[in-house]
């Protein structure tokens, strides 16, 4: 039986508080983590069938053309090789999140430098390997691509759906006490997921298995089948342990499709990985933006307008385009307002979604804006946030379903020591070091997406969860574990999730941050229907029963759980649907960060000494894995604000930097022992476990914060991330 | 190509071609998978393994150049139900998300504690001639050639600060 929820209204009945089994929210050690310290979790490429061949897919070296030719003669008698394959329904582009359909295929048209074109297969990686570097292609380049939104022949679209404006900005800005009126840029970013993508396909007849490595399976299925043209019953995809996403994963990517197309082609099992610089060219990037920023407050600063413009790219087709502007019309007030959004179509690696599409830069930069704004009114940074907090959504005219953000302020301000603090720049010094902190808020959208789970509680007083749900290091082993253990009285090991297949009911899948709640909301529906059933066999009305630690209590009576069971089990299914309430308020997460950063006086190297997160993200299912969520994301701040930059050869499109040498991740001694703060809150909103997304929170306006402090530190204002030493020598002060 | 290996304890003989790396003779040949691949260039430290004691890439070196050394990965430090004081940490400190990285991380710090305790001063080390410290800022530092994207290092550092201190009384 299924018991199903859809989010028309708020549900204000907590039934977690109601449970006493204690273990919700608590900071278990995740279930899994024995398997992943020893060794022992099997990712995409652990678990090789016997006469598994090895594929390595070759990519184009033009941004733009026809593939007229390759030489597979020449490399199919090199030893070892079992096939050169090109194939019409190879993926051009990988899809984008919960498309659900096959993304662009055919892969002789080519859109983009790096673009995957042809496979080999070889008895072995390095024969398959080699057989790819000599495989000659013959390329037809068109001219003229553009591969800079700044080309002349970039083609600037400006879908009249993503422009809004109210009131008159113009006039807010004429009119206004303190304005700011700047254009801000970010590079693109990439996930470097520490796993490459890889997948490994075996044909049983007209069935594909497929294990891969991929957030959302039950999307990826269905884009599968799609690309190969076969009905989605004919696919399995096994997933239970993913080496990270932060969004690469979403879609299907070019590896799962023509592993599948070899390994069917052929007759035996194929597997796929990407290279590191295959995942830099072939999966998809976050988009460099440029944002146009303006900001008009009055006297005491409060805004009277925000304009936020972006140019943002994408190849040519590709829906997706990176939602800069998310969060900026409800963080604010201001009642003269512009958005405006427009999309330079351009010969690069397609963009996506990277960890927090949309507020990671966008509310970036417009943090970034005011802290200009504090410095030009002269009122202290958290002050003038405190100032500009809304009493409701002040674009649609909604209520908010919680607000948090100044309470995470305040928190964060006392919990930091930001006062006293040295306003004027470049004032603080350590020896050759100049010393500044600096703030910013954290703000995200949040989601809930449809999602299924099976709960069954076995006669031997165990529960098993099943979900196609992926944990991608988010802590999904442990969340449903502890939802499950909390509404069937449960200790945590006695409670077993199993996720990562198809076979199982379809979830959310990880993405968008909503996967904990989503996916949890399904196993606490399941878990609801299981406690129904129990009462039945218990002749007691709902209210009565208390569950815990393997017994069930009706009116002091107390009897096992084996004994309720009788030597049968119960099973029930749970499925969870957004509603009306997403029309009805405007939820969100919010928080703060407060940064000190050193920036040396010779060099300009900047060093983050300290950093604080403080985040409210509705109920915390499990404060250790949420914690180590919202470390996660302000590390990728850090690395946003100081390291990271796709550079693209402005000739011809290619990723310069495709490899972790170039391409700058923060590495440890980058990142100081960040502090986190989370902050008791509840949003009956959002799902009745009132719990709200966090993996993407952290990443939100982190990155200005530093480079806030970066001001504070050297009187250097910069528009231009990430703020490398360059860009800080010529203005530091003497 | 013929090469004998000791691994974990145990001896095996490998008979790959000359152009499998270490790592990919672990995972592809002898199934010891728990080392993972996350660059293949040396840059991640997803692969680290122990040779002869000493931490190294093993996805920048070729199996044939091991002939009779002592290998030591993620599996022979220990198992679910016996692991060793640093996996144990690493767990309680969740000093992972995706896990990935994992593997390398914890044979990285193994034998880094072994580099301290030996008195190898790194490049934060103020005094090279003294006693190296088991302090936060030495633990980043020698831990950063372990990327690891999740960004578990506070709590990377947590853990191998835990057991670091744990051996030195």
């Amino acid at each position: 039986m299924t018991t199903h929820i859809k989010m028309d209204d708020r549900i204000d009945r907590d039934r977690l508080e109601e449970m006493v089994q204690g273990v919700i929210g608590r900071p278990l050690d995740r279930p899994e983590g024995e398997l992943k310290v020893s060794g022992r979790a099997p990712y995409a490429m652990d678990d090789l069938p016997d006469g598994c061949l090895h594929g390595v897919l070759v990519r184009s070296t033009i941004a733009k053309g026809k593939l007229e030719h390759i030489d597979a003669a020449a490399v199919e008698t090199l030893p070892g090789i079992r096939a050169v394959l090109r194939d019409d329904r190879f993926t051009r582009n990988p899809a984008q999140g919960m498309a659900g359909e096959a993304p662009a295929q055919g892969t002789d048209e080519i859109v983009y430098f790096g673009q995957p074109v042809a496979l080999v297969v070889a008895d072995s990686f390095e024969q398959a390997r080699h057989g790819a570097q000599m495989l000659a292609l013959k390329m037809e380049g068109a001219d003229e691509a553009a591969v800079n939104p700044s080309d002349r022949n970039a083609q600037i679209e400006a879908p009249k759906k993503k422009q809004s404006s109210t009131g008159d900005l113009d006039k807010a800005m004429r009119q206004a006490a303190f304005t700011v009126d700047e254009t801000y840029t970010t590079p693109g970013h990439v996930s470097a997921a520490m796993e490459p993508h890889a997948s490994v396909a075996r044909w049983d007849g007209d069935s594909l298995t497929l294990h891969g490595s991929y957030q959302m399976l039950r999307f990826n299925r269905a884009e599968l089948a799609d690309s190969l043209g076969i009905k989605e019953e004919k696919v399995r995809i096994l997933a239970p342990y993913v080496g990270g996403g932060f969004g690469s994963k979403l879609g299907i990517s070019p590896e799962g499709v023509a592993a599948a197309i070899a390994a069917k082609e052929l007759g035996v099992p194929v597997a796929v990985a990407m290279t590191r610089q295959n995942v830099f060219e072939m999966v998809l990037r976050r988009s460099e933006t440029s944002q146009h920023i303006r900001l008009a407050a009055d006297e005491y600063g409060k805004l009277t307008g925000i304009g936020h413009e972006a140019l943002v790219s994408n190849i040519s087709g590709e829906e997706f385009s990176e939602p800069v502007t998310q969060a900026t019309p409800f963080l604010y007030r201001g009642e003269n307002r512009v958005i405006g959004h427009r999309i330079a179509r351009i010969h690069r690696t397609p963009a996506g979604s990277v960890r927090a599409p949309g507020e990671a830069v966008g509310l970036t930069a417009l943090e970034i804006a005011l802290d200009e704004l504090a410095v030009k009114s002269g009122i202290d940074p958290v002050e003038l946030r405190l100032r500009n907090i809304p009493d409701e959504d002040p674009s649609k005219g909604i209520p908010f379903s919680s607000h948090t953000l100044s309470e995470a302020l305040k928190t964060g301000a006392r919990h930091f020591g930001w006062e006293p603090r040295n306003r004027e720049p470049g004032k603080v010094r350590d020896g050759e070091w100049l010393i500044g902190s600096g703030m910013a808020s954290a703000a995200r959208v949040n989601m809930l997406i449809e999602s299924k789970a099976r709960v069954t509680l076995t006669n031997d007083g165990r529960a098993s969860v099943e979900t196609d749900m992926t944990d991608i290091g988010t802590g999904t082993y442990a969340v449903l574990g502890q939802i499950a253990a909390e509404m069937l009285g449960l200790p945590m090991a006695r409670v077993n999730t199993i996720l990562g297949d198809t076979d199982l009911p379809p979830a959310s899948g990880s993405g968008g941050s909503f996967g904990a709640a989503s996916n949890g909301t399904a196993v606490f529906l399941a878990c609801e229907d299981i406690r129904r059933q129990l009462c039945e066999r218990l002749g007691c009305a709902p209210d009565e029963l208390t569950l815990k630690d393997g017994y069930a209590t009706v009116a002091n009576r107390r009897t096992s759980i084996q004994d309720v069971l009788g030597g049968s089990d119960l099973a029930a299914d749970g499925h969870a649907e957004p509603g009306k309430a997403e029309k009805k308020v405007r939820q969100a997460t919010y928080g703060s960060y407060f940064a000190e950063v050193a920036v040396n006086s010779v060099t300009g190297e900047t060093r983050v000494r300290k950093m604080l997160g403080v985040f409210a993200a509705g109920r915390i299912l499990n404060a250790k894995t949420a914690r180590s969520q919202c470390l996660g994301g302000m590390t990728f701040g850090i690395g946003m604000a100081l390291t990271e930059e796709l550079v693209h050869d402005h000739r011809d499109g290619h990723i310069v930097n495709r490899d972790f040498a170039e391409y700058h991740l923060p590495v440890n001694a980058d990142v100081p022992q960040i502090d986190v703060v989370l902050l008791e809150e509840r949003d009956a909103w959002a799902n009745p476990l009132h719990a709200k997304g966090i993996g993407e929170l952290g990443i939100c306006g982190a990155a200005a914060s530093i480079v806030n402090a970066i001001y504070n530190a050297t009187g250097v204002r910069v528009r231009d991330l990430p703020a490398t030493l360059d860009k800080l020598l010529e203005g530091l002060p003497s | 190509m013929q090469t004998r290996l000791h691994i974990n304890g145990d001896d095996h003989q490998l008979d790959a071609d000359a152009r499998t790396t270490l790592l990919d003779a672990l995972r592809n040949h002898l199934g010891l998978t728990g080392s993972k691949k996350g660059c293949d260039h040396g840059q991640c430290g997803a692969c680290t393994v122990l040779v002869n004691g000493r931490r190294i890439n093993s996805c920048l070196t070729l199996a044939c150049m091991h002939d009779g050394d002592e290998i030591v990965t993620i599996e022979g430090l220990g198992a679910p139900g016996r692991l060793s004081a640093l996996q144990q940490a690493f767990v309680h400190h969740d000093g992972f998300q995706c896990g990935y990285c994992t593997p390398g991380q914890i044979c990285s710090a193994t034998a880094m504690l072994e580099e301290i305790e030996a008195g190898w001063p790194s490049h934060v080390t103020s005094d090279v001639s003294g006693k190296a410290e088991l302090t936060v800022d030495e633990i980043s530092e020698r831990m950063s050639g372990n990327l690891c994207r999740c960004s578990a290092y506070p709590n990377i550092v947590d853990a191998i600060m835990e057991v670091g201190k744990g051996r030195r009384g």
